[in-house]
């Protein structure tokens, strides 16, 4: 039997959820509607964790001390993506990119933006590790990790 | 420490774009060629371990009761254990520590994927937390390519540099999996080629990347007694080390790596390995992205930190060298994920029991074996010997 002769049959699995984000996380994402980006500390080791958190991954006390932290920061670093898939939510090429941002203690996870994307080498030129990025919001907010639009790169 | 263990038999499926076979007889396949390696049949085998990627990969949830009359687990305890990339690592510890604890005298430890039939970024899009990261990641370019980033800016490496080793890495691995008759892709690629292949994720190109690939792999473990009643040969497990990180990509340094180096640090104090570049004969490294493999040379002390570009350029981990790394072609040929991390521990096992076919490397007695799982969130190795 050749290869061509074994059939495949289509198949897809949808299933809806309503995922809970809790006191610490709401409290963030209510913040972020007022343009504020707040981060948590740990009572033990200091640091300073955005997106923030109710207990401290390493030292496993609680984070109850709220900080807010600048809206700009550093390109700790980033990546070019022009790699589509399945339900991705950007539309490549996109950049995203680990931002420390000002007293802070740790990479925030977002998108670098507001330059023109197309053409690589030119992106190069312009976004660098250790350069510093800012926030730029949405107007209209939805609850989202984009209501950050995306930080872009400040001369 | 609990009692020895020995790898006594191995089996690998024909890697690829395997439409002729549906899943589980794909992983069938691969549990008859190690009970046949072994010597055993199903009667012998006292509980069985699987493990593969998220069931978002093929679409079919908790696999090990789809498996389970291919994995011939009928009547028999069978353990499900799943951490992404490093699935395979953690299945194999799992085997060993089973049959180590004293409550098996032989395991069958097997993983799987089907890759060709879903959408694998997408699916390792979902290990990322729905809420802060998941809408910036693009799968596991995104996060390799991140941290091969951070890692050239840490240490200084100037990106011509990089490249030139990432892209000797490529051609390396693509000539090592021409000797592996398992292999996914079987072709030879030049430095050109790589440099001037299709950007996905910058300044990672298309033959940096792993393919998506079909596959099964089985191994069975032995306890000392068994191994050496059965088995001419056993591949004798001398060290595992396994470490995790935190969740969020961002909160440790990645052009370091904790749990790589602190996983290999782990699995050396039970091997009784100081100089690993010394002592090891030949490694299998979980290498899907030609620039992550140096930072691997890195935490698993091969090399000092910031220098794994220029041992490659001098040629130190390919054939031929100090230390050849992935004589199989490597995860970079052949990525069927659930099932990698355990090719990895079997072709080392090959390796020290001189099996390895056209891919041995002469007279290997330490082999090291390695896969990492998630968001460069865990990292397992697993050492093994030709001497107990």
């Amino acid at each position: 039997m050749s290869k061509e002769e074994y059939r495949i049959i289509k198949g897809q699995v949808f299933v809806p959820y309503e995922l809970a984000l809790g006191k610490t996380w709401s409290y963030f994402y209510d913040c972020l509607r007022e343009e504020k980006i707040m981060g948590t500390r740990c009572r033990k080791c200091s640091r300073v964790l955005v997106p923030p958190r109710s207990f401290c991954p390493r030292c496993f006390e609680a984070m109850d001390e709220w900080v807010e932290v600048s809206q700009a920061g550093i390109v700790e670093t980033w990546v070019y993506v022009n790699m589509p898939f399945f339900a991705q939510e950007l539309k490549i090429p996109f950049i995203s990119a680990q931002i420390r941002l000002d007293g802070s203690d740790a990479g925030f996870t977002h998108q670098i933006a507001g330059i023109d994307l197309s053409d690589f080498d030119r992106v190069r030129k312009t976004v660098k590790l250790g350069g510093r990025v800012k926030a730029v919001w949405s107007k209209e907010k939805k609850g989202s990790i984009l209501d950050i639009a995306y930080f872009e790169p400040v001369k | 420490m609990g009692r020895a263990v020995a790898i006594i038999g191995t089996g690998q499926t024909r890697h690829g774009r395997r439409q002729d076979v549906c899943y589980p007889d794909l992983v069938k396949e691969a549990v008859t060629a190690a009970l046949e390696d072994a010597g055993l049949a199903l009667k012998d085998i006292d509980g069985v371990v699987l493990g593969t990627m998220p069931s978002m990969m093929e679409g079919v949830s908790s696999t090990h009761f789809y498996f389970a009359d291919a994995m011939g687990a009928f009547n028999k305890p069978v353990m499900k254990v799943e951490t992404c990339g490093s699935t395979g690592q953690s299945i194999g510890h799992c085997g060993f520590y089973w049959v180590s604890s004293g409550m098996a005298d032989i395991i069958l430890v097997v993983g799987s994927e089907k890759m060709s039939e879903g959408d694998g970024q997408a699916t390792m899009t979902t290990v990322f937390d729905p809420f802060f990261q998941r809408t910036f990641a693009a799968g596991a370019p995104g996060v390799f390519t991140m941290q091969s980033m951070e890692w050239m800016y840490r240490f200084r490496i100037p990106e011509e540099k990089g490249r030139e080793a990432a892209a000797l890495i490529s051609v390396s691995n693509h000539d090592n999996a021409m000797n592996n008759p398992y292999a996914h892709i079987r072709t030879r690629v030049t430095v050109d080629d790589v440099k001037n292949a299709r950007i996905i994720t910058y300044p990672v190109r298309l033959l940096d990347v792993c393919p998506a690939s079909d596959g099964a792999c089985a191994v069975i473990f032995a306890s000392e007694e068994k191994a050496k009643k059965i088995c001419k040969k056993p591949a004798w497990i001398k060290g595992i080390g396994f470490r995790g990180e935190e969740f969020f990509y961002g909160e440790s340094d990645k052009s370091i790596w904790m749990s790589a180096t602190e996983a290999a640090k782990e699995a050396y104090r039970q091997a009784g390995i100081r100089n690993p570049l010394k002592e090891l004969d030949v490694a299998e490294i979980y290498n899907p992205f030609t620039y992550q493999e140096m930072i691997f040379y890195e935490c698993f002390g091969f090399c000092p930190r910031g220098e794994a570009p220029d041992y490659v350029l001098k040629g130190t981990f390919k054939k031929g060298g100090q230390l050849p790394c992935c004589p199989s072609g490597g995860t970079l040929c052949t990525n069927p994920i659930g099932a990698t991390g355990l090719i990895r521990m079997a072709e080392a096992a090959l390796q020290v029991t001189g099996k390895a076919g056209d891919r041995q490397v002469e007279g290997v007695k330490l082999a090291l074996s390695h896969a990492m799982g998630g968001v460069d969130q865990f990292n397992g190795v697993t050492i093994l010997g030709s001497r107990l």
